[in-house]
């Protein structure tokens, strides 16, 4: 699943962030803000006609993602030691 | 030939201020040498290597305050400016002695990825736990001296936002002996992106071991945003909380602005006393008084809006407001990363342009750099004060608004549209490919805004105006007064003897221009000084009004002459040219030195001049065919 079709509030983590080829250094971006794989994300909310932007909680830092590079994080359900 | 460049740097010690964004260097800067930077609560407020003092007693230091990155790999040009000061790259500096690296307490899991990373390069490094008072009352508790050995890094706590909040911090520096490390060994190589994993892991190692690896949110900051970030509720107060702060820079400058009207005419009536007829006291009363005076005024109003914005930066609530408005920036193709330049520029362009620094994107910045001077900068608030003040009747619409702080609203949003309008029009036509636009913004945790930040933020607000009060405005309302005033009229001239003048003439011949929108020649006239700032265009109004006048109304207050002298028309005409006119030739100046050359500056001005032009002549012949000419 994508990040940006995970509802509201629920906890998963991060699988791995797809790349971008009309703007590769979007994938290291997100990588330093703490997009890594295993980190847990939780969608806080979203903004009304058609959730763009997100309120995004990353490991401990909130960000406002647009939709569009939400739609490049994969996310999977937490595993037991989660 | 090759010639190599030999600097000579200061001989003590430099140490470099790295951290994540917002994590609070300039804060911790600030607290060392004394300075004044500016702090607010948000990411990218530094984008520029900023230098100062540190006075130990047995040595002095030099602190290098840099902008705020998230890893060791730069993406935009303020990331790099700290990439290349610690690689010892930078032209003009030398190689940091030592690195403080700053980190937020109550973040340690992404802020210690980047300790990893400057300690990769080998540079002598000292961690700083910042905001420990935050983490505390969170019940974040950090053991120190287990930190210390999991990093093999020594590491001091600090309090950023606290006087004396760096003892710690000067202690460690004090006892740091700077002759036995070395910062040669250095390697050049920048930490991969391969690496970042590998760096993840062993935080949480860390993180684990020292029982730190729970996560822990701020529950108050969540509080608020459910209400203040709510997709109904949210955009309401926004649009609320913005329309409060126009209808206060009016309601509530009335008080001291009198005073100060009342202080410029006890001082102008002084001086006519005092001096015989003359061309001194001509000088001095209609040019300076009248000049400065007619600026002065209207220092309350800007440290009004002031206010606001400082605490709107402090607490916190200005990502999130950018937030909000993420949509209508995005649907004319804007990065959400241009926000936080172009809210800058409401106080003033240049650093609004400079901000730009943080957007990664080149055409994005680009963009975002073509449109920062449609923000209406508080220069332009005593142009606007003045025509309203004078032209919009002080009464009530409905509900309570008053009518005065609604137009100045309106002009602030006029100007906000004409900006987004440009930047749709460049994205249909000069995008090339499908567009990525990213905003990848944080949203702190909120603050309560600290008192001393705001007291300090309205002083250097109040000196920047005071300086160019006393000098650009200073020196150009004396050109004009002298322009205005010679040469003499002719033996037996009718009429003013200003129409006569190097100015009445130059007027004359820039209001055939100015006629299709209204301007008469006094307006054109004082339209030319005024490019080099805006304010510069009141002062100037009230020298050319108070020299044509004669002596005996230059005590008179500026207003009531131009209510008698102008019509609705030709006021709103000006307004509207103030909203996009590009009366700045600082800005002009920002713009050429961060695009590096004449093409960018060039195309700005023109297209801002046509876009006035076209808006005033609109505005102009509408206002006419209503009957308000």
């Amino acid at each position: 699943m994508r990040l940006n079709q995970l509802p509201i509030n629920v906890t998963q983590r991060v699988k791995k962030v797809n790349p971008f080829t009309l703007m590769p250094e979007i994938e290291h971006q997100l990588a330093d803000i703490g997009f890594i794989p295993g980190e847990k994300v939780t969608v806080l909310r979203k903004n009304l006609f058609g959730g763009d932007p997100m309120m995004i909680r990353i490991g401990l830092s909130t960000f406002a993602l647009r939709k569009q590079e939400a739609e490049l994080i994969e996310v999977e359900d937490l595993k037991d030691n989660d | 030939m090759t010639e190599s460049k030999i600097h000579f740097f200061p001989k003590e010690p430099l140490v470099a201020l790295v951290g994540n964004p917002n994590s609070g260097k300039t804060s911790l800067f600030n607290l060392l040498t004394g300075g004044k930077q500016k702090v607010a609560n948000y990411a990218g407020v530094t984008v520029e290597r900023k230098e100062g003092k540190l006075d130990l007693g047995s040595q002095s230091l030099r602190i290098l305050d840099l902008p705020g990155v998230y890893s060791l790999y730069p993406r935009s040009l303020d990331e790099e400016i700290t990439c290349n000061v610690l690689l010892g790259r930078a032209t003009g500096e030398k190689k940091p002695d030592l690195v403080l690296c700053v980190l937020d307490a109550t973040n340690l899991r992404r802020n210690l990825r980047l300790v990893l990373a400057v300690k990769r390069m080998r540079l002598p490094c000292i961690v700083v736990i910042n905001m420990m008072d935050i983490a505390r009352k969170r019940g974040i508790d950090i053991n120190l001296s287990k930190l210390e050995q999991e990093l093999q890094l020594p590491i001091v706590e600090s309090i950023g936002i606290q006087t004396k909040g760096d003892k710690a911090v000067r202690e460690k520096l004090a006892a740091y002996d700077f002759k036995t490390h070395d910062n040669t060994l250095n390697s050049t190589e920048i930490s991969d992106h391969q690496l970042i994993e590998a760096d993840n892991t062993v935080v949480q190692g860390i993180l684990k071991r020292m029982g730190l690896d729970q996560i822990i949110a701020d529950p108050l900051s969540d509080r608020f945003d459910r209400i203040l970030l709510h997709p109904i509720v949210g955009p309401i107060i926004l649009f609320i909380v913005l329309f409060f702060i126009f209808q206060a820079v009016f309601s509530w400058a009335e008080y001291p602005k009198e005073m100060i009207e009342a202080g410029t005419d006890f001082v102008s009536q002084f001086i006519s006393n005092l001096l015989p007829e003359g061309w001194l006291q001509s000088l001095l009363v209609h040019g300076v008084i009248a000049g400065l005076g007619g600026v002065l005024v209207f220092l309350p109003q800007i440290l009004i809006l002031f206010f606001f914005i400082l605490l709107l930066e402090e607490s916190g609530y200005l990502p999130r407001a950018a937030y909000l408005l993420d949509r209508l920036m995005g649907s004319v193709g804007l990065s959400g990363r241009s926000f936080i330049p172009l809210l800058s520029s409401f106080a003033c362009a240049i650093p609004g342009i400079m901000a730009t620094r943080t957007i990664s994107n080149a055409r994005d910045r680009l963009v975002t750099i073509l449109i920062a001077p449609l923000m209406t900068c508080s220069a332009r608030l005593p142009v606007y004060a003045l025509l309203i003040g004078a032209f919009i009747p002080a009464r009530k619409i409905a509900f309570g608004i008053e009518l005065q702080g609604f137009v100045l609203f309106a002009l602030y949003a006029a100007g906000i549209l004409g900006a987004m309008l440009v930047a749709w029009i460049l994205k249909t036509f000069l995008s090339s490919q499908k567009a990525f636009h990213p905003l990848m913004m944080e949203l702190p945790n909120y603050h309560m805004p600290s008192f001393k930040n705001i007291v300090i933020g309205l002083w250097q607000r109040t000196i920047i105006f005071l300086k160019r009060v006393g000098g650009t405005i200073l020196l150009l309302t004396i050109a004009l007064w002298f322009l205005a005033s010679y040469p003499n009229p002719p033996l037996g001239a009718i009429g003013p003897a200003i129409e006569y003048s190097y100015a009445g003439m130059l007027g004359k011949a820039l209001a055939i221009i100015f006629a299709p929108i209204g301007f008469n020649w006094e307006i054109s006239i004082a339209l030319v000084p005024g490019l080099a700032a805006r304010e510069v265009v009141v002062s100037s109004l009230a020298t050319v009004y108070a020299i044509a006048g004669q002596a005996s109304s230059a005590e008179e207050a500026l207003t009531p002459i131009l209510q008698q002298g102008w019509s609705l028309a030709t006021a709103l005409s000006l307004l509207v040219w103030f909203v996009f006119a590009p009366q700045c030739l600082s800005t002009i100046a920002v713009v050429k030195r961060e695009t590096g050359g004449y093409k960018i500056p060039m195309i700005m001005l023109t297209y801002l001049f046509s876009l006035a032009y076209l808006a005033s002549f609109i505005t102009y012949q509408t206002a006419l065919y209503f009957g308000l000419g």
